[in-house]
Protein backbone atom coordinates (compact mmCIF):
# COMPACT_ATOMS: atom_id res chain seq x y z
CA UNK A 1 0.00 0.00 0.00
CA UNK A 2 2.43 2.26 -0.95
CA UNK A 3 0.49 5.06 -2.61
CA UNK A 4 -1.61 5.09 0.98
CA UNK A 5 -1.51 8.07 3.84
CA UNK A 6 -3.68 4.85 6.20
CA UNK A 7 -2.06 2.75 8.34
CA UNK A 8 -2.97 -0.57 9.46
CA UNK A 9 -3.48 0.78 13.19
CA UNK A 10 -5.60 3.36 12.22
CA UNK A 11 -8.92 3.48 14.20
CA UNK A 12 -11.71 5.52 11.98
CA UNK A 13 -15.09 5.97 12.88
CA UNK A 14 -17.88 7.66 11.52
CA UNK A 15 -18.39 11.36 11.38
CA UNK A 16 -21.64 12.62 13.77
CA UNK A 17 -23.13 13.74 11.10
CA UNK A 18 -23.88 10.61 9.41
CA UNK A 19 -26.22 8.27 10.16
CA UNK A 20 -25.76 4.38 8.72
CA UNK A 21 -28.77 2.15 8.62
CA UNK A 22 -30.21 0.02 6.69
CA UNK A 23 -33.62 0.74 4.46
CA UNK A 24 -35.97 -1.88 3.75
CA UNK A 25 -37.16 0.26 0.76
CA UNK A 26 -33.70 0.12 -1.08
CA UNK A 27 -32.43 -2.94 0.33
CA UNK A 28 -29.64 -1.42 1.02
CA UNK A 29 -27.62 0.18 3.72
CA UNK A 30 -27.97 3.70 3.44
CA UNK A 31 -25.84 6.63 4.80
CA UNK A 32 -27.89 9.62 5.35
CA UNK A 33 -26.67 13.54 6.47
CA UNK A 34 -27.85 16.69 5.96
CA UNK A 35 -30.24 16.92 2.70
CA UNK A 36 -28.33 13.85 1.17
CA UNK A 37 -28.60 10.02 0.88
CA UNK A 38 -26.12 7.90 -0.08
CA UNK A 39 -26.84 3.89 -0.55
CA UNK A 40 -23.93 1.82 -0.57
CA UNK A 41 -23.09 -1.59 -1.89
CA UNK A 42 -22.38 -4.45 0.33
CA UNK A 43 -18.86 -4.43 1.03
CA UNK A 44 -18.46 -0.63 1.27
CA UNK A 45 -22.11 -1.55 3.98
CA UNK A 46 -19.67 -4.11 5.37
CA UNK A 47 -16.64 -1.80 6.00
CA UNK A 48 -18.39 1.51 7.71
CA UNK A 49 -20.54 -1.04 9.75
CA UNK A 50 -16.44 -1.58 11.56
CA UNK A 51 -15.63 1.94 11.79
CA UNK A 52 -16.62 2.19 15.13
CA UNK A 53 -13.31 3.83 16.51
CA UNK A 54 -12.68 0.63 18.66
CA UNK A 55 -11.76 -1.50 15.47
CA UNK A 56 -8.19 -0.69 13.66
CA UNK A 57 -7.91 -1.20 10.44
CA UNK A 58 -5.81 -4.44 10.26
CA UNK A 59 -8.60 -6.15 12.46
CA UNK A 60 -11.47 -4.99 10.08
CA UNK A 61 -9.38 -6.56 7.23
CA UNK A 62 -8.80 -9.52 9.00
CA UNK A 63 -12.44 -9.98 9.37
CA UNK A 64 -13.20 -8.79 5.84
CA UNK A 65 -10.83 -11.13 4.66
CA UNK A 66 -12.94 -13.90 6.42
CA UNK A 67 -16.45 -12.50 5.16
CA UNK A 68 -15.72 -12.10 1.69
CA UNK A 69 -14.91 -15.05 -0.66
CA UNK A 70 -12.40 -13.05 -2.31
CA UNK A 71 -8.42 -12.95 -2.93
CA UNK A 72 -7.00 -11.83 0.81
CA UNK A 73 -4.93 -9.44 -1.48
CA UNK A 74 -7.53 -7.60 -3.26
CA UNK A 75 -9.71 -7.44 -0.31
CA UNK A 76 -7.12 -5.91 1.34
CA UNK A 77 -6.44 -3.12 -1.62
CA UNK A 78 -10.34 -2.74 -2.01
CA UNK A 79 -11.04 -1.80 1.88
CA UNK A 80 -7.74 0.64 2.08
CA UNK A 81 -9.13 1.88 -1.45
CA UNK A 82 -12.77 2.52 0.30
CA UNK A 83 -11.12 4.01 3.25
CA UNK A 84 -9.11 7.10 1.16
CA UNK A 85 -12.21 7.94 -0.80
CA UNK A 86 -14.33 7.76 2.75
CA UNK A 87 -12.00 9.95 4.31
CA UNK A 88 -11.44 12.36 1.54
CA UNK A 89 -15.65 12.87 1.50
CA UNK A 90 -15.69 13.41 4.90
CA UNK A 91 -17.72 10.75 6.16
CA UNK A 92 -14.89 8.88 8.52
CA UNK A 93 -12.31 10.32 10.94
CA UNK A 94 -9.21 9.46 12.62
CA UNK A 95 -9.58 8.41 16.13
CA UNK A 96 -7.17 9.20 18.43
CA UNK B 1 -35.33 21.80 0.76
CA UNK B 2 -33.49 20.24 -1.40
CA UNK B 3 -30.85 22.19 -3.64
CA UNK B 4 -28.95 21.78 -6.89
CA UNK B 5 -26.03 21.69 -4.78
CA UNK B 6 -26.97 18.83 -2.44
CA UNK B 7 -25.64 15.07 -3.05
CA UNK B 8 -27.98 12.29 -3.80
CA UNK B 9 -26.20 9.04 -5.07
CA UNK B 10 -29.03 6.89 -5.80
CA UNK B 11 -32.36 7.03 -8.86
CA UNK B 12 -35.38 6.90 -6.27
CA UNK B 13 -36.08 3.13 -7.93
CA UNK B 14 -39.56 5.65 -8.26
CA UNK B 15 -39.72 6.27 -4.84
CA UNK B 16 -40.44 9.63 -3.39
CA UNK B 17 -36.89 9.97 -1.94
CA UNK B 18 -37.70 13.13 -0.45
CA UNK B 19 -40.46 14.35 1.55
CA UNK B 20 -40.76 18.11 2.30
CA UNK B 21 -43.57 19.04 4.86
CA UNK B 22 -44.99 22.71 4.21
CA UNK B 23 -46.99 22.79 7.80
CA UNK B 24 -47.94 26.17 6.61
CA UNK B 25 -47.36 29.51 4.76
CA UNK B 26 -47.77 31.50 7.76
CA UNK B 27 -44.71 33.36 8.65
CA UNK B 28 -43.25 36.48 10.95
CA UNK B 29 -41.09 37.79 7.85
CA UNK B 30 -41.81 39.48 4.74
CA UNK B 31 -38.77 38.22 2.51
CA UNK B 32 -39.20 40.07 -1.38
CA UNK B 33 -38.27 37.09 -2.73
CA UNK B 34 -40.60 34.44 -0.83
CA UNK B 35 -40.95 31.41 -3.15
CA UNK B 36 -44.66 31.00 -1.23
CA UNK B 37 -47.71 31.39 -3.34
CA UNK B 38 -49.36 35.13 -3.23
CA UNK B 39 -52.37 34.44 -1.72
CA UNK B 40 -50.74 32.38 0.89
CA UNK B 41 -52.88 33.79 3.71
CA UNK B 42 -55.92 32.10 2.03
CA UNK B 43 -54.45 28.38 3.26
CA UNK B 44 -54.54 29.72 7.09
CA UNK B 45 -57.30 28.00 7.53
CA UNK B 46 -57.16 24.81 5.40
CA UNK B 47 -53.98 24.01 7.47
CA UNK B 48 -53.81 19.96 8.28
CA UNK B 49 -53.94 19.01 11.68
CA UNK B 50 -51.53 16.63 13.82
CA UNK B 51 -53.03 13.81 13.09
CA UNK B 52 -53.12 14.23 9.28
CA UNK B 53 -49.70 15.36 9.20
CA UNK B 54 -48.83 12.01 11.15
CA UNK B 55 -51.09 10.12 8.52
CA UNK B 56 -48.94 11.56 5.45
CA UNK B 57 -46.07 10.49 7.60
CA UNK B 58 -46.57 6.95 8.08
CA UNK B 59 -47.79 6.83 4.15
CA UNK B 60 -44.64 8.44 3.07
CA UNK B 61 -42.49 5.89 4.44
CA UNK B 62 -44.36 3.32 3.07
CA UNK B 63 -43.61 4.89 -0.20
CA UNK B 64 -40.25 4.83 0.53
CA UNK B 65 -39.49 8.80 1.56
CA UNK B 66 -35.95 9.06 3.20
CA UNK B 67 -35.12 12.48 4.06
CA UNK B 68 -37.28 14.63 5.42
CA UNK B 69 -37.75 18.39 5.33
CA UNK B 70 -40.24 20.65 7.76
CA UNK B 71 -40.77 23.60 6.17
CA UNK B 72 -42.90 26.56 5.25
CA UNK B 73 -43.77 29.80 5.58
CA UNK B 74 -42.51 28.78 9.31
CA UNK B 75 -42.38 25.55 10.84
CA UNK B 76 -41.60 27.08 14.33
CA UNK B 77 -45.31 28.52 14.26
CA UNK B 78 -46.90 24.89 14.55
CA UNK B 79 -46.68 24.34 17.81
CA UNK B 80 -46.69 19.99 16.88
CA UNK B 81 -43.59 20.81 15.53
CA UNK B 82 -41.86 18.71 18.32
CA UNK B 83 -44.66 16.07 18.25
CA UNK B 84 -44.12 15.49 14.55
CA UNK B 85 -40.33 15.15 14.57
CA UNK B 86 -40.79 12.83 16.96
CA UNK B 87 -43.29 10.88 14.91
CA UNK B 88 -40.84 11.05 12.12
CA UNK B 89 -37.81 9.66 13.81
CA UNK B 90 -39.71 6.60 15.13
CA UNK B 91 -40.55 5.91 11.81
CA UNK B 92 -36.71 5.89 10.62
CA UNK B 93 -36.46 9.29 8.36
CA UNK B 94 -33.38 11.67 8.71
CA UNK B 95 -35.54 14.78 9.64
CA UNK B 96 -34.41 18.07 8.84
CA UNK B 97 -35.82 21.54 10.10
CA UNK B 98 -35.85 24.10 7.45
CA UNK B 99 -36.16 27.88 9.57
CA UNK B 100 -35.60 31.70 9.50
CA UNK B 101 -34.61 31.06 13.13
CA UNK B 102 -37.85 33.31 14.46
CA UNK B 103 -39.56 31.22 16.86
CA UNK B 104 -37.08 28.72 17.82
CA UNK B 105 -36.28 29.34 21.46
CA UNK B 106 -33.76 27.53 23.72
CA UNK B 107 -36.35 25.64 24.92
CA UNK B 108 -37.89 24.66 21.62
CA UNK B 109 -34.63 24.07 20.35
CA UNK B 110 -33.71 21.17 23.35
CA UNK B 111 -37.15 19.82 22.91
CA UNK B 112 -36.40 19.26 19.41
CA UNK B 113 -32.73 17.78 20.20
CA UNK B 114 -35.42 15.66 22.66
CA UNK B 115 -37.26 14.40 19.79
CA UNK B 116 -34.66 13.52 17.73
CA UNK B 117 -34.26 16.29 15.27
CA UNK B 118 -31.32 15.36 13.05
CA UNK B 119 -30.39 19.02 11.45
CA UNK B 120 -31.57 22.13 11.13
CA UNK B 121 -31.15 24.36 8.15
CA UNK B 122 -31.15 27.96 9.01
CA UNK B 123 -31.59 31.35 6.09
CA UNK B 124 -29.28 34.08 6.96
CA UNK B 125 -29.61 36.81 4.55
CA UNK B 126 -26.87 39.44 5.16
CA UNK B 127 -23.80 39.81 7.60
CA UNK B 128 -24.71 43.48 7.94
CA UNK B 129 -27.68 44.06 10.45
CA UNK B 130 -29.73 47.02 8.93
CA UNK B 131 -29.65 45.18 5.66
CA UNK B 132 -31.15 41.61 6.75
CA UNK B 133 -33.67 43.79 8.66
CA UNK B 134 -34.59 45.43 5.95
CA UNK B 135 -34.78 42.79 3.38
CA UNK B 136 -36.87 40.45 5.97
CA UNK B 137 -38.92 43.62 7.01
CA UNK B 138 -38.34 42.72 10.50
CA UNK B 139 -35.39 43.03 13.36
CA UNK B 140 -34.04 39.69 13.47
CA UNK B 141 -30.70 40.04 12.52
CA UNK B 142 -29.24 39.50 15.90
CA UNK B 143 -31.54 36.51 16.81
CA UNK B 144 -30.36 34.90 13.86
CA UNK B 145 -26.89 34.96 15.20
CA UNK B 146 -27.60 34.03 18.41
CA UNK B 147 -29.85 31.12 17.84
CA UNK B 148 -26.92 29.99 14.66
CA UNK B 149 -24.90 29.67 18.02
CA UNK B 150 -26.90 27.79 19.82
CA UNK B 151 -27.43 25.68 17.70
CA UNK B 152 -24.05 24.52 17.19
CA UNK B 153 -23.89 24.56 21.14
CA UNK B 154 -26.74 21.42 20.91
CA UNK B 155 -24.72 19.72 18.86
CA UNK B 156 -27.07 19.46 15.92
CA UNK B 157 -25.08 19.83 12.20
CA UNK B 158 -26.06 23.33 10.73
CA UNK B 159 -26.66 24.18 7.26
CA UNK B 160 -26.38 28.12 6.67
CA UNK B 161 -28.56 28.70 3.88
CA UNK B 162 -28.11 32.32 2.11
CA UNK B 163 -30.37 33.46 -0.58
CA UNK B 164 -27.99 35.15 -2.67
CA UNK B 165 -29.21 38.26 -5.27
CA UNK B 166 -28.13 41.85 -5.92
CA UNK B 167 -28.48 43.95 -2.87
CA UNK B 168 -26.20 41.15 -0.42
CA UNK B 169 -24.30 39.20 -2.92
CA UNK B 170 -21.08 41.50 -3.04
CA UNK B 171 -20.64 40.34 0.74
CA UNK B 172 -19.68 36.72 0.26
CA UNK B 173 -16.66 37.42 2.17
CA UNK B 174 -18.05 38.64 5.19
CA UNK B 175 -20.93 36.09 5.61
CA UNK B 176 -18.00 33.47 5.01
CA UNK B 177 -16.12 34.63 8.23
CA UNK B 178 -19.53 34.80 9.75
CA UNK B 179 -19.88 31.54 9.11
CA UNK B 180 -16.64 30.15 9.83
CA UNK B 181 -16.53 31.68 13.09
CA UNK B 182 -20.22 30.29 14.10
CA UNK B 183 -18.42 26.54 13.13
CA UNK B 184 -21.18 25.98 10.15
CA UNK B 185 -20.62 22.74 8.87
CA UNK B 186 -22.44 23.63 5.46
CA UNK B 187 -22.75 27.43 3.86
CA UNK B 188 -25.30 27.20 0.93
CA UNK B 189 -25.13 30.37 -1.20
CA UNK B 190 -28.44 29.62 -3.30
CA UNK B 191 -28.68 32.64 -5.53
CA UNK B 192 -32.47 32.75 -5.39
CA UNK B 193 -34.77 31.21 -8.46
CA UNK B 194 -37.70 33.63 -9.72
CA UNK B 195 -40.95 32.74 -8.73
CA UNK B 196 -44.05 34.31 -6.92
CA UNK B 197 -42.22 37.63 -4.57
CA UNK B 198 -38.63 37.16 -6.43
CA UNK B 199 -40.47 37.29 -9.95
CA UNK B 200 -42.20 40.35 -9.08
CA UNK B 201 -39.39 41.92 -7.63
CA UNK B 202 -36.79 40.37 -10.39
CA UNK B 203 -36.06 43.64 -12.39
CA UNK B 204 -34.36 44.25 -8.69
CA UNK B 205 -33.10 41.53 -7.51
CA UNK B 206 -31.09 40.12 -10.61
CA UNK B 207 -27.41 40.03 -9.48
CA UNK B 208 -25.19 41.29 -12.69
CA UNK B 209 -22.75 38.10 -14.26
CA UNK B 210 -19.91 40.35 -13.03
CA UNK B 211 -21.12 40.03 -9.18
CA UNK B 212 -21.55 36.44 -9.66
CA UNK B 213 -17.90 35.74 -10.92
CA UNK B 214 -16.66 37.53 -8.27
CA UNK B 215 -19.04 36.01 -5.24
CA UNK B 216 -17.85 32.69 -6.48
CA UNK B 217 -14.06 33.74 -6.70
CA UNK B 218 -14.51 34.19 -3.14
CA UNK B 219 -16.13 30.82 -2.51
CA UNK B 220 -13.22 29.09 -3.88
CA UNK B 221 -10.71 30.83 -2.09
CA UNK B 222 -12.32 30.29 0.71
CA UNK B 223 -12.79 26.21 -0.38
CA UNK B 224 -9.19 26.05 -0.65
CA UNK B 225 -8.13 27.31 3.01
CA UNK B 226 -11.36 25.71 4.81
CA UNK B 227 -10.99 22.52 3.02
CA UNK B 228 -13.19 19.94 4.94
CA UNK B 229 -13.92 22.01 7.83
CA UNK B 230 -16.92 23.69 5.88
CA UNK B 231 -18.82 22.59 2.84
CA UNK B 232 -19.78 25.48 0.13
CA UNK B 233 -22.38 25.17 -2.34
CA UNK B 234 -22.87 28.09 -4.58
CA UNK B 235 -25.58 27.72 -6.70
CA UNK B 236 -25.49 29.68 -10.08
CA UNK B 237 -29.07 31.53 -10.87
CA UNK B 238 -29.83 29.28 -14.17
CA UNK B 239 -31.29 32.75 -16.23
CA UNK B 240 -26.76 33.02 -16.29
CA UNK B 241 -26.00 29.38 -17.28
CA UNK B 242 -26.71 28.27 -21.00
CA UNK B 243 -28.71 25.01 -19.67
CA UNK B 244 -31.50 24.93 -16.92
CA UNK B 245 -31.22 23.60 -14.04
CA UNK B 246 -32.55 19.30 -13.53
CA UNK B 247 -35.53 20.79 -11.71
CA UNK B 248 -36.49 18.42 -8.64
CA UNK B 249 -34.30 16.10 -11.03
CA UNK B 250 -37.26 15.55 -13.36
CA UNK B 251 -40.96 15.75 -12.19
CA UNK B 252 -41.96 13.08 -10.02
CA UNK B 253 -39.05 11.55 -9.84
CA UNK B 254 -37.35 12.23 -6.14
CA UNK B 255 -39.51 14.75 -4.62
CA UNK B 256 -42.66 15.18 -2.91
CA UNK B 257 -43.70 18.14 -1.10
CA UNK B 258 -47.20 18.39 0.80
CA UNK B 259 -48.45 21.94 0.97
CA UNK B 260 -50.43 23.29 3.96
CA UNK B 261 -53.05 22.23 2.57
CA UNK B 262 -52.35 18.78 2.10
CA UNK B 263 -51.97 18.89 -1.29
CA UNK B 264 -49.21 16.49 -2.86
CA UNK B 265 -47.08 18.52 -4.91
CA UNK B 266 -43.77 17.82 -7.45
CA UNK B 267 -42.14 20.66 -6.12
CA UNK B 268 -43.19 23.78 -4.43
CA UNK B 269 -43.89 25.95 -7.25
CA UNK B 270 -46.06 24.14 -8.99
CA UNK B 271 -48.95 26.19 -8.44
CA UNK B 272 -48.44 28.91 -10.51
CA UNK B 273 -49.19 26.48 -12.93
CA UNK B 274 -52.55 27.13 -14.51
CA UNK B 275 -54.96 24.45 -15.64
CA UNK B 276 -53.50 21.84 -13.32
CA UNK B 277 -55.50 19.83 -10.72
CA UNK B 278 -54.15 19.51 -6.95
CA UNK B 279 -55.49 17.14 -5.23
CA UNK B 280 -54.76 16.29 -1.22
CA UNK B 281 -54.44 14.04 1.22
CA UNK B 282 -57.63 14.27 3.04
CA UNK B 283 -59.24 13.21 -0.55
CA UNK B 284 -56.46 10.55 -1.35
CA UNK B 285 -53.48 7.93 -0.30
CA UNK B 286 -50.39 9.30 -0.83
CA UNK B 287 -49.83 5.84 -3.01
CA UNK B 288 -52.54 7.20 -5.31
CA UNK B 289 -51.38 11.01 -5.69
CA UNK B 290 -47.47 9.93 -6.40
CA UNK B 291 -47.96 7.01 -8.60
CA UNK B 292 -51.26 7.42 -10.48
CA UNK B 293 -52.53 11.29 -9.95
CA UNK B 294 -52.70 13.14 -13.10
CA UNK B 295 -50.67 16.12 -11.65
CA UNK B 296 -47.91 13.91 -11.37
CA UNK B 297 -48.13 11.59 -14.43
CA UNK B 298 -48.44 14.93 -16.48
CA UNK B 299 -44.32 15.59 -16.61
CA UNK B 300 -42.68 12.49 -15.31
CA UNK B 301 -40.38 10.81 -17.82
CA UNK B 302 -40.70 12.50 -21.10
CA UNK B 303 -43.27 11.49 -23.71
CA UNK B 304 -44.43 14.84 -22.79
CA UNK B 305 -41.42 16.74 -24.25
CA UNK B 306 -41.17 18.73 -27.13
CA UNK B 307 -38.87 19.97 -29.50
CA UNK B 308 -36.11 20.65 -28.93
CA UNK B 309 -36.21 18.98 -25.85
CA UNK B 310 -37.17 15.48 -27.18
CA UNK B 311 -34.33 14.76 -29.37
CA UNK B 312 -31.90 16.62 -27.46
CA UNK B 313 -28.71 14.25 -26.26
CA UNK B 314 -29.01 16.66 -22.78
CA UNK B 315 -33.02 15.78 -21.90
CA UNK B 316 -31.26 12.64 -19.35
CA UNK B 317 -29.40 15.60 -17.44
CA UNK B 318 -31.43 18.11 -17.45
CA UNK B 319 -35.16 16.91 -18.15
CA UNK B 320 -36.17 19.90 -19.87
CA UNK B 321 -35.50 22.30 -16.92
CA UNK B 322 -38.01 23.86 -14.91
CA UNK B 323 -41.96 23.44 -15.88
CA UNK B 324 -43.11 26.43 -13.51
CA UNK B 325 -40.39 28.56 -14.85
CA UNK B 326 -41.54 27.11 -18.19
CA UNK B 327 -45.09 28.09 -17.88
CA UNK B 328 -44.39 31.65 -16.03
CA UNK B 329 -42.25 32.94 -19.01
CA UNK B 330 -43.45 31.17 -21.87
CA UNK B 331 -47.16 30.54 -21.30
CA UNK B 332 -46.58 27.09 -21.57
CA UNK B 333 -45.45 24.65 -19.13
CA UNK B 334 -44.42 21.56 -21.40
CA UNK B 335 -42.38 24.01 -23.20
CA UNK B 336 -38.36 24.20 -23.12
CA UNK B 337 -37.21 25.96 -19.99
CA UNK B 338 -36.25 29.15 -21.74
CA UNK B 339 -33.20 29.00 -19.13
CA UNK B 340 -31.57 26.93 -21.83
CA UNK B 341 -29.77 28.74 -24.61
CA UNK B 342 -31.37 25.96 -27.15
CA UNK B 343 -35.13 27.33 -26.50
CA UNK B 344 -36.29 29.69 -29.05
CA UNK B 345 -37.31 31.45 -26.17
CA UNK B 346 -34.29 32.46 -24.81
CA UNK B 347 -34.28 35.58 -25.60
CA UNK B 348 -36.84 35.96 -22.62
CA UNK B 349 -34.02 35.06 -20.16
CA UNK B 350 -31.49 37.56 -22.48
CA UNK B 351 -33.49 40.50 -22.02
CA UNK B 352 -34.61 39.84 -18.31
CA UNK B 353 -30.65 40.64 -17.79
CA UNK B 354 -30.05 43.36 -20.02
CA UNK B 355 -33.59 45.05 -18.63
CA UNK B 356 -31.93 44.77 -14.97
CA UNK B 357 -28.63 46.62 -16.06
CA UNK B 358 -29.83 49.20 -17.80
CA UNK B 359 -29.48 52.63 -16.08
CA UNK B 360 -33.16 53.57 -14.52
CA UNK B 361 -35.00 54.65 -11.34
CA UNK B 362 -34.98 51.85 -9.02
CA UNK B 363 -38.64 50.28 -8.23
CA UNK B 364 -39.24 49.69 -5.02
CA UNK B 365 -39.28 45.76 -3.43
CA UNK B 366 -42.56 44.64 -2.64
CA UNK B 367 -42.77 42.58 0.53
CA UNK B 368 -44.60 39.65 1.54
CA UNK B 369 -47.50 40.69 2.70
CA UNK B 370 -50.86 39.96 2.47
CA UNK B 371 -51.91 42.43 0.05
CA UNK B 372 -48.53 42.73 -1.37
CA UNK B 373 -48.37 46.35 -1.30
CA UNK B 374 -45.42 47.31 1.13
CA UNK B 375 -42.51 48.23 -0.23
CA UNK B 376 -38.99 49.05 0.65
CA UNK B 377 -36.96 51.53 -1.50
CA UNK B 378 -34.21 49.06 -3.76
Amino acid sequence: MADTTIQPQDKFALNPMFLLRWEKTQDAYVLLYPEGVIKLNASAAEILKRCNGAATVAELVGELQALFNEDDIIVENGIYRFLETSHAKGWISNQP
Amino acid sequence: MPKDGSVTSLDGLGKPMWLVLELTYRCPLKCVWCNNPLDYDSYASKELSTEEWKQVLREGRELGALQLGFSGGEPMLRDDLEELVAEAESLGYYTNLITSGVGLTPERLSALKQAGLKQIQLSLQSAQRTLTDQLVGARVHDLKLDTARRIKAAGFPMVLNVPVFRQNIDQVEEILALAEEIGVDYLEFANIQYYNWALLNREELLPSREQIDNAEAAVNRARARLGKRMTIYFVIPDYFETRPKACMNGWGSIHLTIAPDGAALPCQEVRVIEGLEFPTVREHSLQWLWHESPLFMKFRGDEWMKEPCRTCDEKEKDYGGCRCQAFLLTGEASNTDPACAKSPDHHIIESAILGSRKPREHKPLIMRTPGGTTVIPS
